[in-house]
């Protein structure tokens, strides 16, 4: 009796462990000439450029730490809870980049998430949102990728545990969290939103940061879009939880995607700066429009509208705050001081370039990150609204100053509760800063 | 090497990328109207126009600013004759005059925003600019007074046209 359970234990055993190889193993493709530039037309390399802009490849296959490096030649850096990862180098060099790899492979890689040579991808590569990207789209982008300036270069060398990390382990990650397959239209929409849905959910995968992750760093699906913490920036909530007094219309949505800053809602910071900047700038304006059009509908901007008009007004009210006259609370002297002089607005709505801080997310989130990391850094003038700065108070205000700031601006500019433990929560921001901005000793 | 434009001109500065604007703008560009005066953006000496915002270039690194277009003191009229300048020098604003540079960025920058402003508004917005002989009453009227000149230009040149 015994063994007849133990046979079939390891009967059972067996068939499971050749199954999960069945599923893991994948063959190496062979190694392909580069393809001639003329083998692409004009018009399909064009194509393939917006694809690879709606995805934004060149952010995280270009290195942007110790002053940059080559376009598409890999090797920037993404801090993992796994390790620090470097990304590949893209371009078609034979060696070192992806000269060597024919269409199929590309598009394995792209849907299956599995390198030329077999071996699985880490998901920092988002194939949970390529694999719903069409095959002629991936043609596109590898006749745009094959025609790119070829780079010699490689990458560092993954941090541990990630550099010990066996490429198998990573086919039951896929096992357990990762679903191939395209795109599905939505026949209840229009094609504006299918066309919104295909670009967000496929090629510029805006759920790999505004979704949060789960233990293992899947996107949690209960929690689509509901924000997520990147590099010490929140990406916030995309969907009804997005907590700014006014809804994020498809209009200042597409503002904010196509030139970076919303009137209402202020511009684009830290990681996101790049994503109207250097992207969604720079593809047909239609593709944006749809993008927005769909996340004016995730987030049910038409349902929750109506509240726009008291919010905004109480904004404009809440704008000058203690701006006028003498005021003897010490926190609004240092807001004065610091922020106010380009901070107020006066009614009936913001101007462009006096971003509002009682409608910007950065006071309405569960947490300060994103106001204390724009008060560190700043904004460059290609950041956020092109051509105008915002200085860096990394050496203007200390933690506790921050903390006081921040502290008053949750207090008279919203209506949720209050931050706590500020003063730790603004050190642990200026530890992220890596280098300080600016330094008036030289 | 950071390049960006300075009262129209292109310029470069080479230098370290965590420099202050306004250690470029004097010392590099030998442009001294803009002052130093904290340091730490708390007084509005240092303000100059980043594309058009008034901006603390004492804590804004060139980094920053790269490819941007900077108007100093020195640029915002060629002939020194914009309307701001023009009821400063009327009503005689300044005391000591160090802050002044950058009372008349922050104000030109005000009046783009609020052609009309309110005593609250340029109270909002001016607090950031500390003047130490405490000329606040003269400013807000220097204000007032730039900003008629302004309206009448402009309707001028509307019925012109």
């Amino acid at each position: 009796m015994i063994k007849r359970i133990l046979a079939a234990v390891v009967g059972l055993v067996v068939v499971g462990g050749l199954g999960f190889l069945w599923y893991a193993w994948y063959p190496a493709l062979p190694k392909v000439a580069l393809p001639k530039s003329g083998q692409f037309s004009a018009a399909q390399i064009e194509r393939g450029r917006i694809v690879a802009a709606q995805g934004y490849c060149a952010e995280c296959h270009t290195r942007q730490d110790l002053g940059g490096g080559p376009t598409l030649a890999g090797d920037y850096a993404m801090q993992s809870p796994f390790g620090t990862i470097y990304s590949p180098n893209i371009t078609p060099d034979p060696e070192t980049g992806i000269g060597g790899w024919s269409e199929e492979a590309l598009a394995r890689a792209m849907k299956l998430g599995v390198s030329r040579s077999g071996a699985h991808l880490l998901p920092a590569f988002v194939y949970d949102h390529f694999t719903k990207m069409t095959d002629s789209d991936i043609s596109d982008l590898y006749a745009w990728l094959m025609t790119q300036p070829a780079v010699h270069m490689t990458h560092r060398e993954n941090t541990f545990p990630l550099s010990i990390t066996p490429r198998i382990v990573l086919a039951g990650w896929k096992m357990l969290f990762f679903r191939p397959g395209d795109f599905k239209p939505d026949p209840n929409h229009d094609a504006q939103w299918n066309r919104g849905a295909y670009l967000a959910e496929g090629a510029s995968h805006c759920g790999s940061c505004h979704t949060p992750r789960n233990l293992l760093g899947a996107e949690k699906t209960g929690s689509r879009y509901d924000g997520a913490v990147v590099d010490g920036w929140i990406a916030p909530p995309l969907n009804e939880h997005n907590p700014t007094p006014v809804v994020w219309t498809e209009d200042e949505l597409f503002a904010y995607l196509r030139y970076g800053v919303a009137p209402l809602h202020g511009p684009a910071g830290g990681p996101m700066s790049p994503v109207p900047h250097q992207f969604l700038s720079k593809i047909p304006e239609s593709d944006v429009r749809a993008i927005a059009h769909y996340f004016a509908d995730i987030d049910h901007a038409a349902q929750r509208v109506s509240g726009d008009r008291a919010a905004l007004e109480l904004a404009m009210q809440q704008s000058k705050r203690d701006l006028l006259g003498p005021t003897t609370d010490a926190d609004a002297t240092l807001y004065q001081g610091a922020c106010a002089a380009c901070h107020y607005n006066a009614a009936p709505s913001p101007v462009l370039g006096r971003p509002e801080l009682a409608l910007n997310s950065a006071l309405w989130l569960d947490e300060p990150n994103d106001l204390f990391m724009v008060m560190l850094r700043g904004l460059t003038a290609p950041e956020g609204q092109s051509g105008v700065a915002m200085p860096s108070f990394y050496n203007a205000l200390s933690d506790h100053d921050m903390a006081r700031i921040a502290a008053y601006l949750r207090r008279t500019r919203t209506t949720r509760p209050p931050w706590t433990d500020l003063e730790k929560k603004a050190a642990e921001a200026r530890k992220l800063v890596e280098i300080p901005p600016v330094n008036s000793s030289h | 090497m950071i390049k960006f434009k300075l009262n129209g001109s292109e310029v470069s500065v080479d230098g370290p990328e965590d420099t202050p604007l306004l250690w470029a703008i004097r010392d590099d560009l030998g442009l001294t109207g803009t002052k130093f005066g904290c340091g730490v953006g708390q007084c509005g000496a240092c303000t100059v126009h980043v594309g058009g915002r008034a901006t603390r270039s004492c804590i804004t690194p060139i980094s920053a600013i790269a490819g941007a277009e900077i108007t100093t003191i020195e640029g915002l009229d060629p002939a020194g004759t914009h309307p701001v300048q023009e009821a400063w020098r009327d009503l005689q604003v300044p005391q000591c005059g160090y802050c002044q540079s950058g009372q008349i960025m922050q104000a030109a920058s005000l009046l783009k925003d609020y052609p009309s402003p309110t005593d609250e508004d340029i109270d909002a917005v001016m607090g950031g600019s500390l003047c130490r002989c405490m000329t606040y009453i003269r400013i807000r009227k220097a204000i007032k007074q730039a900003a008629v000149a302004m309206r009448s230009a402009k309707t001028g040149e509307t019925s012109n046209g």
